[in-house]
């Protein structure tokens, strides 16, 4: 029992100060796995390749992974509950100052600056996304061979995708399936 | 009872397939948020994206309490973000409880090498809709490029300035020389 209350202890603080998202928790994960063994720097390793697998961010996984390693199921959920409390509490009371605030003009006007921001950090992940799923560094480096780097089969869906997505107004969801299942069948 | 019903499932619905973290999730957001439940405008949302990288958290787990709270008050924040967070709790559970190499898997390996190039599309298409409406003049336009490098160039050089950094300069920057009065 002791083991667990440490345990939601260990995710509070990790939500509490893992500022930026997901990758933001790893040093946190590594301190625990230091110092309190629940899991292994492998088993970090895993639940990278895993997070990026599934739905649902690495801090998140990690926790549940870690809680049920200690705990079980209710370990897992508590574990994870933990980790997401302090970004809830914190973002409830900004909410509440937001609604106060909304047509003061330092807020209009600090949230000029934050749009441009926001739009270049999501731009910036779309390169780091389409870096791994549209070109092959590591083939340029083995073969110098600058056409290498292209990988066609995954631009041309790309292309197809952006050109169906024009036309068609389905749901994104559905276009995610499409392209699991075609990458399945194509072997990407 | 009907409207936090709704943000459960709705919520439930996102965290299902919010596959490669925060900024992926953006058009799905845009879609079920924006476009079909009509909680919230785009503006809104890319702003909680903005405070989302300031606070600890997971953005997506920010923007379902930002939206749940706008919805029902603390209770509707506290259900959005349940409802998110279901999903990834049972699938990491079953896969600590019964497959050890699930990543391994080349059926896996293949299906997400598929859907990355689908979230490559989406994003871009997320960005070129929120331009409109945030890129407004040369000095937003100004800021995007030089935050854009800024974020891409931690990729090059030995040191990365953390996002919550650009943010709250951002923030400054808009306070300073904004329009409003």
């Amino acid at each position: 029992m002791n083991t667990v209350i440490n345990l939601c202890i260990q995710f509070f603080k990790t939500g509490l100060f893992s500022v930026g998202g997901g990758l933001a928790t790893l040093p946190f994960l590594y301190e625990i796995s230091d110092r309190f063994g629940w899991f292994s720097h492998a088993d970090i390793a895993d639940m990278i390749a895993i997070s990026e697998s599934t739905p649902g961010a690495i801090g998140i996984n990690m926790s549940t992974y870690a809680g049920y390693l200690t705990g079980g199921v209710p370990g897992g959920i508590l574990a994870t509950l933990s980790l997401a409390a302090p970004s809830v509490i914190i973002i409830l009371i900004i909410a509440q100052f937001l609604n106060k605030f909304r047509d003061n003009p330092k807020v209009k006007n600090a949230f000029y600056g934050l749009r441009p921001a926001s739009i270049a950090m999501i731009a910036a992940a779309g390169i780091n996304v389409a870096l791994i799923a549209l070109f092959n560094l590591d083939a340029f480096q083995e073969t110098g061979n600058i056409l290498s780097v292209f990988q066609w089969k995954a631009i041309i869906m790309a292309l197809l995708l952006y050109l169906a997505m024009k036309k068609l107004k389905w749901h994104p969801i559905a276009f995610i399936v499409i392209s699991a299942l075609v990458g399945i069948v194509l072997q990407f | 009872m009907k409207t936090l019903i709704d943000l459960y499932l709705t919520f439930l619905k996102i965290g299902v397939v919010n596959f490669g973290g925060g900024y992926a999730m953006l058009p799905l957001l845009e879609r079920e948020l924006v476009e079909d439940k009509k909680w919230t405008s785009r503006e809104e949302l890319l702003d909680y994206f903005a405070i989302g990288q300031c606070t600890p958290g997971i953005i997506a787990l920010n923007v379902s309490t930002f939206i749940g709270y706008k919805q029902k008050g603390v209770l509707g924040g506290i259900t959005a973000t349940l409802g998110f967070l279901t999903c990834p709790i049972v699938i990491i559970l079953l896969i600590a409880a019964f497959l050890t190499n699930f990543a391994d898997l080349p059926i896996v390996k293949h299906a997400f090498a598929g859907i990355r190039v689908c979230v490559c599309v989406l994003i871009l298409q997320a960005v070129l809709r929120l331009w409109k409406t945030s890129i407004v003049d040369k000095i937003t336009l100004f800021m995007f490029v030089v935050i854009f490098l800024l974020a891409i160039s931690g990729k090059v050089l030995p040191v990365s300035i953390p996002p919550a950094i650009l943010v709250i300069l951002s923030g400054i920057t808009g306070i300073i020389i904004g329009k409003e009065k």
